[in-house]
């Protein structure tokens, strides 16, 4: 395999998991909070296609366009949360949207 | 003699290639998380997502690279960029004073989940991830994973499309006018 070994781009897949992390818990804008899950997302998947390719079985791959899938489905109802937070004149900042109620 | 030179110069090309790769996806990984616009947060994440999907061909996984760039960069960003137009430039209300003691723990729980991830990949891994070994050329190509999608993979197709399914549904109920419970 030309270029780096498979545990480096678990090391880069670890990190970027890391940052992910790092951006849902300090940030307080809901918008920015699903953006970083999608990094923390997209970490899993760079993970899952470097082990693919380390083990020559394509399961890897089927996991990560699976989980490409579950992160579109997470964007929908997301942002769908978002609009209608916005449409009631909601604040859209984490830390105010404490009460669990309608 | 010569096809190891071109060996050697192919495995150079690639290095560089990969390094370029990484520093913009952390880069831009970080840029995400630190800009105040998420306007600026969401076009960061285009970087991101484009670095990855060099990463991804590196690995021999043609297919998931374009459908890396074809599903975020052509439908989840567009539709977080439309969706930030339309709440309007909402600036995030910068930290009074210093850092709280919720961003301390916020990065202290980041960077321990980070040593967490590494010492038990490592733990786990236990050197075994320096093997080689060339695959098949249709490794990664649409043809095989259609192949091992629609084959030894069924069950979790159709299921990826009901939860699809459910989501645009779910996301049409949050978003329609017509439910006024306030």
């Amino acid at each position: 395999m030309l270029g780096p070994d498979v545990a480096w781009y678990v090391a880069v897949a670890a990190v970027l998991f890391g940052i992910g992390a790092l951006g849902v818990l300090i940030r307080r804008n809901t918008l920015v909070v699903l953006l970083s899950l999608e990094l923390m997302l997209n970490a899993g998947n760079l993970a899952l296609i470097a082990l693919s390719r380390h083990w020559h079985n394509g399961s890897g791959q089927i996991f990560a366009l699976a989980v490409m899938a579950v992160a579109a489905s997470e964007v929908c109802v997301g942002l769908g949360l978002v609009v209608a937070l916005n449409r009631r004149r909601l604040s859209l900042d984490v830390d105010t949207l404490s009460e669990l109620r309608g | 003699m010569s096809t190891l030179v071109a060996a050697s110069a192919g495995n150079v090309l690639v290095w560089i290639v990969w390094v370029v790769a990484v520093f913009s996806c952390l880069g831009s990984g970080i840029a995400v998380i630190t800009f105040s616009n998420p306007f600026y947060s969401a076009l960061a994440l285009i970087g991101n997502l484009g670095s990855l999907a060099v990463m991804y061909l590196l690995l021999s996984a043609e297919f998931v690279a374009a459908a890396q760039v074809l599903v975020y960069a052509g439908a989840v960003v567009v539709m977080f960029l439309f969706v930030i137009a339309y709440v309007g430039p909402r600036r995030e209300t910068p930290w009074s004073g210093g850092p709280s003691w919720q961003t301390v723990g916020a990065v202290g729980a980041a960077g321990a989940l980070l040593v967490e991830i590494v010492v038990a990949v490592g733990m786990q891994a236990n050197g075994s991830l320096h093997s080689d070994g060339k695959v098949g050329a249709a490794f990664g190509t649409p043809a095989w994973v259609g192949r091992v999608f629609l084959i030894d993979h069924l069950l979790a197709f159709e299921i990826t499309s009901v939860v699809l399914l459910i989501a645009a549904v779910g996301g049409v109920i949050l978003g329609s006018h017509t439910r006024r419970t306030a």
